[in-house]
């Protein structure tokens, strides 16, 4: 495939190797930083903290 | 505007959101596949740049996508300085990583097609300059939110540099008609219409639009994850007080 792309086959496939890397690591980090928010938020409305618990004691 | 306003309430951005997302995500994903298939199977080789011009099928979205974030990013920055609706203080925050990383993409690309065809992979012109200053731009506005702490001071803060800097955005789109530059004039978004041929066109187009709808897909992702997080802090800083109060009434 490489011998297919001419002379320049290196710079097409660095090219998308540099996209590739940079755009599914940045995809990886905003779904796996969403997880980390929603697990935190369901730790704390197990332990029973909420918008309620502000509530109760006013 | 009022009602505007009301339908970018953060609860109902979160449920519109999780329903629109997945369709979002799909349509992203099949537009992609369609658009990669056009252009390294049935897209021909340039007739001057033979097989580099698969480099354009990147380099280009990522140019376009790289702009867009920024005037999303001035637009909420409107939000955020006019009517202070914190919606558009999260859609700030969360459009500019993924439009530095599209700016990041555009450079790099453009640097793997600037070597064979110009001999360097850099030179000081000014679309490749201004490109480069819009890069810099995300990362100080990337900066400048993590400097602060307090939100909403951050908030306006970055709004002010966000508007500062969206004079860059009409610089990169004119700098090849304003400046004689190594880098080509515009083709595809032109008054008199596109130079470039159908058979590449296509392909390009098609991946234009696969390229957005998966950015705004990452861009809505971005902004679920920030309300959480702020809705973590907020119920943090609640419990804080209530603990505070509570320890303080036991003392009395």
């Amino acid at each position: 495939m490489i011998a297919g792309l001419g002379p320049h086959g290196g710079f097409i496939l660095a090219a998308y190797l540099a996209s590739g890397l940079i755009l599914c690591g940045l995809a990886a980090l905003i779904l796996l930083d969403r997880r980390a928010q929603r697990r935190a938020l369901a730790a704390l409305e197990e332990q029973g903290i909420g918008r309620r618990s502000e509530r109760k004691t006013s | 505007m009022a009602s505007l306003i009301e339908l970018a309430n953060p609860a109902r951005f979160m449920r519109l959101s999780n329903v629109l997302l997945p369709w979002v995500a799909g349509l992203a994903a099949l537009l992609l596949l369609v658009g990669f298939y056009l252009a390294w199977f049935v897209a021909p080789a340039d007739y001057q740049q033979g097989e580099t011009i698969r480099i354009m099928y990147l380099h280009v979205p990522a140019a376009w996508l790289a702009m867009m974030f920024y005037s999303m990013m001035a637009c909420s920055a409107l939000g955020v300085l006019i009517w202070r609706h914190p919606l558009a203080d999260v859609a700030q925050q969360a459009a500019a990583p993924i439009g530095a990383a599209f700016a990041l993409v555009c450079l790099l690309t453009g640097s793997f097609w600037g070597k064979p065809m110009w001999g360097t992979y850099w030179v000081w012109d000014a679309r490749l300059t201004s490109m480069l200053v819009l890069f810099l731009l995300y990362l100080g506005v990337i900066a400048l939110r993590r400097a602060i702490d307090e939100p909403s001071r951050a908030g306006r803060a970055v709004a002010i540099l966000t508007l500062v800097g969206s004079v860059n955005i009409p610089i990169i789109k004119f700098s090849v008609d304003w400046w004689s530059t190594l880098h080509q004039p515009a083709s595809v978004l032109r008054l008199s219409g596109p130079t470039i041929h159908t058979s590449m066109l296509w392909p390009l187009l098609i991946l234009a639009v696969g390229f957005t709808l998966a950015a705004l897909w990452l861009h809505a992702v971005a902004m679920q994850a920030e309300l959480l997080r702020r809705r973590v802090r907020t119920l943090k800083i609640l419990e804080a007080e209530r603990l505070d109060r509570l320890s303080l009434q036991a003392a009395e």
